[in-house]
């Protein structure tokens, strides 16, 4: 019976330890990605901070009236932009995020945009009326597709499909710590007080110049949202698999103590055996 | 002559931040020159060629579209892509080119119409801006 025993507690030793290289394996794998995304935010940053700095001025020199994409109209119809990942193993990454949007839809009329596939995944499941399923992949989406969305995003509110685009994504804190949060994409909001354009030239129409620039802030603003989901990701999976890394560690210490225990219990039994069948003889 | 301050960024990174004398580009109305002192000024570029003017040197660049601002002086340009002409891959461009026109030649809906053509104009864009400074 104890011989048994040992051979499974043996191979449960072994399972554990292989599953041990795979997470510990993951977690390199996530912190070379994680240093990468981390560049990209970083890249990313001046762009972002520019672009925001010409919109907000915009408006005050630009057009006499309020364009079509800053003005606050009732909301009847609101569409969430997600950024999930690609692949689940990452924590609550996912999970998170989802609970977030769902305590922020609850009773409302919506529509989704999902990017990635955890993404399209669960809305498709939940049967979401879907905007469009295009970007399934988190990790190849660039600027490009990014300008996509941006129109299409763009053309919806101003087609008044959806009064409010929101989007949803995970915010890179720390390394070990990512916040799922909500972010007001459109209408643009304009600071009051600005007035830095006002009396600058404009080349042709301000109007049309308006209705050019904002789909282009629109998609610099959800490229740099994707960049820090994408690095909140890589930063999720590797506290996961480190924590992961640890739970592994500790099964393994406890069962070589089971293991150990069981060895010297078999080898006791066979002097106890030896010795009383000596006394008998 | 004298100089301002130029700040070109793409959503890749900053790709100039100093003094220039000259910055030459195409607007959604047509070709621009903005120079030290001009007034405060903002337009949406168009696919086309940049050229920098710095130290006496002009530079030639593809950009794929953005917008410029100016303001008290300081030039912004606000780039979705930007590449020097010595930067460019021509290799790529044409490869580039080649799918678009193969994609442009199959595309029945508007959308994926208007998709190829933007990717074609900005393949030969940047197979022009080569092999005019090349």
């Amino acid at each position: 019976m104890s011989g048994a025993s040992m051979k499974q507690i043996k191979t449960r030793i072994k399972s554990v330890e292989s599953t041990r290289q795979i997470t510990k394996a993951m977690e390199l794998v996530a912190t070379s990605k994680l240093r990468r995304a981390k560049q990209r935010v970083e890249n990313a940053r001046p762009y972002h901070e520019v672009l925001l700095g010409a919109i907000s001025g915009l408006q005050a020199g630009a057009a006499e009236s309020p364009t079509v994409f800053a003005q606050e109209r009732e909301v009847k119809k609101t569409c969430y932009v997600v950024i999930a990942g690609d692949r689940g193993l990452a924590g609550g990454y996912n999970a998170n995020l989802f609970r977030m949007v769902k305590r922020m839809t609850d009773g409302t009329d919506f529509c989704v945009l999902p990017v990635g596939k955890k993404s399209l995944e669960h809305f498709g499941r939940l049967g979401c009326e879907l905007v469009s399923t295009y970007f399934g992949v988190t990790g190849t989406v660039g600027i490009g597709d990014c300008a996509q969305m941006a129109k299409l995003l763009c053309d919806g509110f101003a087609a008044e499909k959806y009064d409010r685009v929101i989007v949803a994504y995970t915010r890179f804190q720390s390394m070990l710590s990512q916040v799922p949060v909500c972010e007001p994409l459109l209408p643009i909001t304009l600071r009051e007080n600005e007035t830095r354009y006002s009396g600058a030239l404009v080349e042709g129409e301000a109007e049309e110049l308006i209705s050019r620039i904002v789909p282009q802030y629109v998609s610099g603003i959800l490229y740099s949202t994707l960049c820090e989901a994408a690095a909140s990701e890589h930063g999720a999976r590797r506290t996961a698999m480190n924590a992961a890394n640890k739970n592994a560690g500790e099964i393994i210490d406890n069962l070589v103590l089971h293991y150990n225990r069981a060895r010297q219990a078999v080898i006791t039994q066979e002097i106890t055996e030896i010795v009383s069948g000596a006394e008998a003889l | 002559m004298s100089g301002f301050r130029l700040q070109i960024v793409t959503p890749d990174g900053s790709v100039y931040d100093g003094q220039a004398e000259a910055l030459r580009l195409r607007t959604s109305e047509g070709y621009v020159s903005i120079r030290a002192g001009h007034a405060d000024y903002i337009a949406a570029l168009d696919i086309g060629m940049v050229s920098v003017t710095k130290n006496g040197t002009t530079r030639d660049a593809a950009c794929g579209g953005g917008f410029v601002s100016v303001e008290k002086g300081e030039v912004r340009l606000v780039a979705t892509t930007f590449e020097y002409a010595d930067d460019i891959d021509v290799e790529r461009a044409e490869s580039a080119k080649k799918r678009a026109e193969e994609r442009l030649a199959q595309a029945r809906e508007e959308r994926d119409i208007a998709i190829a053509k933007a990717k074609l104009s900005r393949a030969l864009n940047r197979i022009d801006v080569a092999e005019k400074s090349g």
